[in-house]
């Protein structure tokens, strides 16, 4: 129970008063983000990093740094829900299948059970993912101590794979996004061979795409100009939320622990797994409507519909950090965005942060804990005032939306230049989001391309340009397998889908 | 469902024209990361693998996906009959984007707190139909605002302009 040990220091770390107004500062700006059109989890973060940066200079500072914006992640999972049940505008794509009940919920007057439950779910899946953090991540850490570049480059690989086999929508549009991340963060100066990449003699382009720029631009303007399409007026259901409706949804609740529990595993799964929260949402969504007895009544308005989704979204988002503390590759765009952070402020994520970073690490995971609670309390008691902002006309709303955005861009380098590309980015984003490629791989491999490349290089040096090196061992060779039958994976279920109807026909034919 | 629909929901482009568009652009991009990165060097060096080695690679599974997804939407006729955006979507979204690419373009002029109460204000004008007697206080307002927080708060400095500079901030 080493673990017990360390986690309590770390509860020391994060109880001290700046870290815990940290935490509620970091829960509220996170609802708000949320809550609004064009700002989610990952351009949230992205906007606010560069302020944290002389914050990360003093002693400690990483610690409260990424307090704040883990923070910042748990107020956007929270408040993704809020804009469902009321509005039936999914704030957060993981919240697209909480608006299946909880808007219905709405439409008839429980919009107040709906918000409950839909915030104690995902206070539990929370939860859970923690808690296989607290214990699972350790061992990984530890076990992945051993790792060289052949072994970390296969993760890599594995994490890419990943994206193709499970994203389940066009193989060649998640490759064409993640290729073209990838290409991008090899634009700039190589730092091994000292040679300019890409540039084409352009001086702005020497330093390269700075992943955060494209997280803001993807995320952010591409959002905003998605959201007009829809019109400019919000309309929704007025949000009451008391004590005793509180309550009554608490003693109905226990009710679904079988699906609560059910999600809160897809979720975690689908977290330490690149798939995230947003297939992990519709995935348990789809599992509790044909295993619950009223199935047949989901999408009219059951609580049970709205307890699955977000208790398998918030799961997966929290879990998306094991891998990111554990291994260096994140689980999500938002833990993605997280990652660039420590590396920004000067760690090195990965097995390493658990032996050299201790405070850090347990302060972060201990900050997991209070930061859910102050999540829930706050998510729990303010809903009005946070539902009030979508009242805001979006005329005033989207304009100041672009300012952050800017803002956000300008101060990642002080540069008018990554404006520019801001809003270049805002316009890919628009069109890939419309024709569905997935945007989370480019973001992945924006931030990922320079470490993935570089374990590329000093494992084939070693090996002296013999690809064996991803087979040589056991461990690298069935990560370098697993990854290739998930990228695969869409070929292969074609073959199984094809064969499997051949073979009835044939029976049916003798 | 064609039947309803008005004349401004007309669709301005289909999704399969916008879908080989985007597929043939993609080809290109990575055609181009591969030639340049072949220009570099894509082989094995005296001492490892040369700067282009990796993203030619990259490169060519950007025109392989490129090139995937064109013969994908040639083969798949019912894009065409779906829109990709209608007229009057796009026109929406042009009002905010024309603005939103003339403000960035100003910022570098006027400075940031003036380029964006201007941005607010026509924003709220032009698009909420608000009078400028509601528009100033609110677009100078948010302004001022964000400077109090990033100059002074935070002390990161935005970029400034003429009215920052004659009023002793520059």
């Amino acid at each position: 129970m080493e673990e017990l040990g360390s986690l309590i220091q770390g509860f020391g770390v994060a109880l001290s008063p700046f870290n815990l107004m940290l935490m509620f500062i970091g829960v509220v700006l996170g609802i708000i983000i949320g809550v609004l059109p064009g700002l989610g989890g990952a351009n949230g973060v992205a906007i606010l990093l560069p302020l944290t940066f002389s914050m990360a200079q003093r002693p400690g500072g990483t610690t409260s740094a990424i307090i704040l914006l883990s923070c910042l992640y748990w107020g956007a999972l929270f408040g993704g829900a809020i804009t469902s049940i009321l509005f039936n505008i999914p704030g957060e794509p993981w919240s697209v299948a909480t608006t299946f009940d909880g808007h219905p919920l709405a439409q008839k007057g429980r919009a107040g059970s709906a918000l409950t439950a839909a915030f104690t779910s995902s206070f539990f899946g929370a939860l859970v993912a923690v808690i296989v953090i607290t214990f699972l991540s350790p061992v990984v850490a530890n076990f992945a101590l051993e790792f060289g570049p052949a072994e970390f480059f296969s993760v890599y690989l594995l994490t890419f794979c990943a994206f193709v086999g499970m994203s389940g929508g066009n193989a060649f549009k998640t490759i064409a996004s993640m290729m073209i991340g990838f290409a991008l963060a090899a634009v700039g100066l190589d730092s091994v061979t000292g040679t300019l990449r890409l540039t084409f003699g352009f001086t702005s382009l020497l330093k390269g795409f700075d992943f955060l720029i494209a997280v803001i631009g993807l995320f952010g303007i591409g959002e905003i100009l998605e959201t007009l399409e829809e019109g400019l007026a919000f309309k929704g259901a007025s949000a009451k939320i008391n004590m005793k409706v509180v309550l009554e949804t608490w003693k109905e609740l226990p009710r679904y622990w079988l699906t609560s529990i059910r999600s809160a595993a897809v979720g975690c799964f689908m977290g330490i797994v690149p798939g995230g929260a947003t297939p992990a949402s519709f995935m348990s969504y789809g599992i509790a409507r044909r295993f619950s007895r009223d199935g047949d009544k989901f999408g009219k308005g059951q609580v049970e519909g709205v307890v699955a989704p977000e208790t398998a979204a918030h799961a997966a988002g929290t879990a998306a950090l094991l891998p990111m503390i554990t291994l260096g590759v994140p689980g999500s765009p938002t833990a993605a965005v997280l990652l660039g952070g420590l590396l920004i402020w000067g760690l090195q994520p990965g097995p390493l942060l658990f032996v050299e970073q201790k405070d850090f690490v347990w302060g972060l995971i201990a900050s997991m804990y209070l930061g859910n609670i102050a999540g829930l309390i706050v998510v729990l008691t303010c809903v009005p005032l946070f539902a009030a902002i979508l009242r805001i006309p979006f005329s005033i709303i989207a304009p100041v939306i672009i300012v952050i955005c800017a803002i956000g861009a300008y101060t990642v380098h002080n540069s008018m230049f990554d404006v520019y590309m801001m809003v270049v980015f805002g316009i890919i984003g628009y069109v890939f989001k419309k024709l569905r490629y997935p945007l989370a791989p480019m973001v992945l491999a924006l931030v990922l391309g320079d470490r993935a490349e570089e374990n590329f290089r000093n494992a084939i040096k070693g090996s002296g340009g013999d690809m064996g090196v991803f087979f040589s061992n056991g461990l690298v060779g069935s990560l370098t397998t697993l990854a290739l039958v998930l990228l695969f994976w869409p070929l292969i279920s074609l073959v199984v889908a094809k064969l499997r109807s051949k073979a009835p026909r044939q029976a049916s034919g003798g | 469902m064609q039947d309803d629909k008005q004349q401004d929901g007309r669709s301005a482009a289909s999704v399969r024209s916008v879908e080989l568009g985007t597929a043939l652009v993609i080809f290109l991009f990575g055609a181009l990361v591969a030639w340049d990165s072949f220009r570099l060097g894509a082989r094995w060096g005296e001492d490892g693998p040369q700067a282009g080695y990796f993203p030619f690679y990259v490169g060519l599974l950007i025109c392989i996906s490129g090139a995937g997804t064109f013969v994908k939407g040639l083969r798949d006729a019912s894009l065409a009959g779906e829109s990709f955006v209608e007229v009057d979507q796009l026109k929406l979204i042009l009002t905010v984007l024309v603005p939103a690419v003339i403000y960035v373009s100003l910022i570098a002029w006027l400075g940031f707190y003036v380029a964006s109460t201007l941005f607010i204000a026509y924003f709220m004008h032009r698009i909420g139909k608000y009078s400028w007697l509601k528009v100033a206080p609110v677009a100078i307002g948010v302004s001022v605002a964000f400077f109090l927080v990033f100059e002074i708060w935070f002390q990161v400095p935005l970029p400034k302009g003429p009215l920052e500079s004659a009023l002793g901030f520059g």
